[in-house]
């Protein structure tokens, strides 16, 4: 059991693979089921996500791979995944890689509160650290990111959206 | 998708050699499996099947149409951002869609076309591709053409401030999946109404040319807007909007709608249908 958790926490995201779908929050829950099989629950981050099926078949094939010939993959909708859950080794690993992580989700309450400022958050530079950065797109080259650049190096930059 | 053969030589040549030997490597995948896969998709009791998957299928109709309109953006928007801002919007709806229509016909099977035995056709994509206008429940409001960027902008601040008024209450629904669907569209409708708000108001204080052009396509939306029904919250949030821009709400009576659909929609579905109709057998 500890060792299916261990090789479903290994898995990648297919679009952020220097995170894990661990690290992602992704993975929610690894169990056995009645007859022994291993199934393994998943959130997705955004409805329209199209990485959920790879992840599925990734989890699958590599579980499969670890002898753990009948694993099974059930989605949770409730409760939403929130960027909350990515985990320190997470935040750590996307700065590593050049991604800005993202801060602390905004309470409900707050996130369906109409917003007619840019978005303002604290965010830092991923390369240089430096805290002097401006907002270039609040849409980036996939649904979960935003797009900065840094005023003291000069390099442009993905921020993980707070959701 | 099948091997393709290239020589050797030709590696060199063509960027896009190697692309199609093997897609395995797309992010993606080829695959679209059942996005409701292992969820359960009990009808609770209290709950009429059918009324719950018309009610489905109404919303997620809407948001189908919507992102086949905004998709056409594609492109085609006034600068990069903006196109990957209502790429991204459109994704956000096609996923709420799909979801929503998979509801639909796992709460009432009866509602998804018969298509040839054997058909590896989801029902959600049966569904979306194979119904014909008349058989569409979404409002007009989001079949209608794009027209210029605050036309878009409009119809995108409207359409949202009402879904997610309405998406507020779905999250108290006894379905778990609606409820689940309506939490999470949340979150996604509260940054496409910011989107479009800052956008409206960009325009309105732009220059006479762009607040000339905000208001008379802020009048066409809304003519329709009653076909999302009294709101308060929603209203409220539109005031706010004016407000801030300091645009008059538009006096103009509502176009009649009954009697269900404009001619942009047969032709939008003509657009959308065309390759999954001819290949109903076919494997994506």
């Amino acid at each position: 059991m500890e060792q299916a958790r261990a090789v479903a926490a290994s898995v990648v995201d297919p679009e952020l693979p220097m995170l894990t779908l661990h690290d992602l929050g992704v993975l929610r829950e690894v169990a056995l089921d009645d007859d022994g099989a291993v199934v393994v629950a998943i959130t997705p981050t955004y409805s329209g996500c199209p990485a959920m099926a790879t992840m599925r078949d990734d989890l699958v094939r590599t579980l499969r791979d670890a002898g753990f010939g009948d694993a099974r993959v059930r989605v949770t909708l409730d409760p939403a995944w929130t960027t909350d859950w990515i985990t320190p080794e997470g935040r750590a690993a996307l700065t590593e890689a050049g991604i800005s992580p993202p801060g602390p989700a905004p309470r409900r309450e707050e996130s369906v509160t109409l917003q007619l400022a840019p978005t303002r958050r604290s965010v830092r530079c991923p390369r240089c650290g430096a805290d002097d950065v401006a907002l270039t797109s609040e849409f980036g080259s996939t649904a979960c990111k935003a797009m900065y650049r840094c005023r003291a190096c000069l390099e442009p930059f993905d921020h993980v959206k707070e959701i | 998708m099948a091997e393709v053969h290239t020589h050797e030589a030709d590696d060199h040549d063509s960027a896009y050699a190697g692309l199609l030997v093997n897609d395995a490597h797309w992010a993606f995948g080829t695959d679209f499996e059942d996005p409701l896969a292992g969820v359960d998709t009990t009808v609770p009791e209290g709950v009429d099947a059918q009324e719950l998957a018309a009610y489905c299928l109404q919303l997620g109709d809407d948001a189908l149409i919507l992102s086949q309109r905004l998709s056409e953006w594609c492109s085609r928007a006034p600068d990069l951002e903006e196109d990957i801002a209502l790429a991204n919007i459109a994704l956000d709806l096609l996923g709420q869609a799909r979801l929503l229509l998979a509801r639909a016909a796992a709460a009432d099977p009866s509602l998804v076309p018969a298509l040839p035995e054997g058909s590896p056709v989801p029902p959600e994509d049966a569904l979306a591709f194979f119904r014909s206008d008349r058989e569409f429940r979404n409002v007009c409001l989001v079949e209608l053409p794009n027209g210029d960027f605050a036309e878009t902008i409009c119809r995108v601040l409207v359409f949202s401030t009402y879904r997610l008024a309405l998406f507020q209450r779905l999250t108290a629904h006894p379905d778990a999946v609606l409820r689940a669907v309506a939490v999470k569209g949340l979150k996604e409708l509260a940054y496409h109404r910011d989107f479009a708000g800052r956008w409206f108001l960009t325009l309105a204080r732009g220059t006479e040319e762009s607040r000339r052009r905000l208001e008379a396509a802020l009048a066409q939306v809304w003519a329709y807007r009653h076909e999302l029904g009294d709101d308060q919250d929603a209203e409220v949030v539109l005031e706010q909007v004016l407000a801030t821009s300091g645009v008059a709400a538009p006096g103009v009576r509502p176009v009649s709608t009954v009697g269900g659909h404009t001619e942009h929609l047969s032709r939008l579905l003509a657009e959308m249908q065309v390759v999954a109709r001819a290949h109903p057998m076919g494997l994506w």
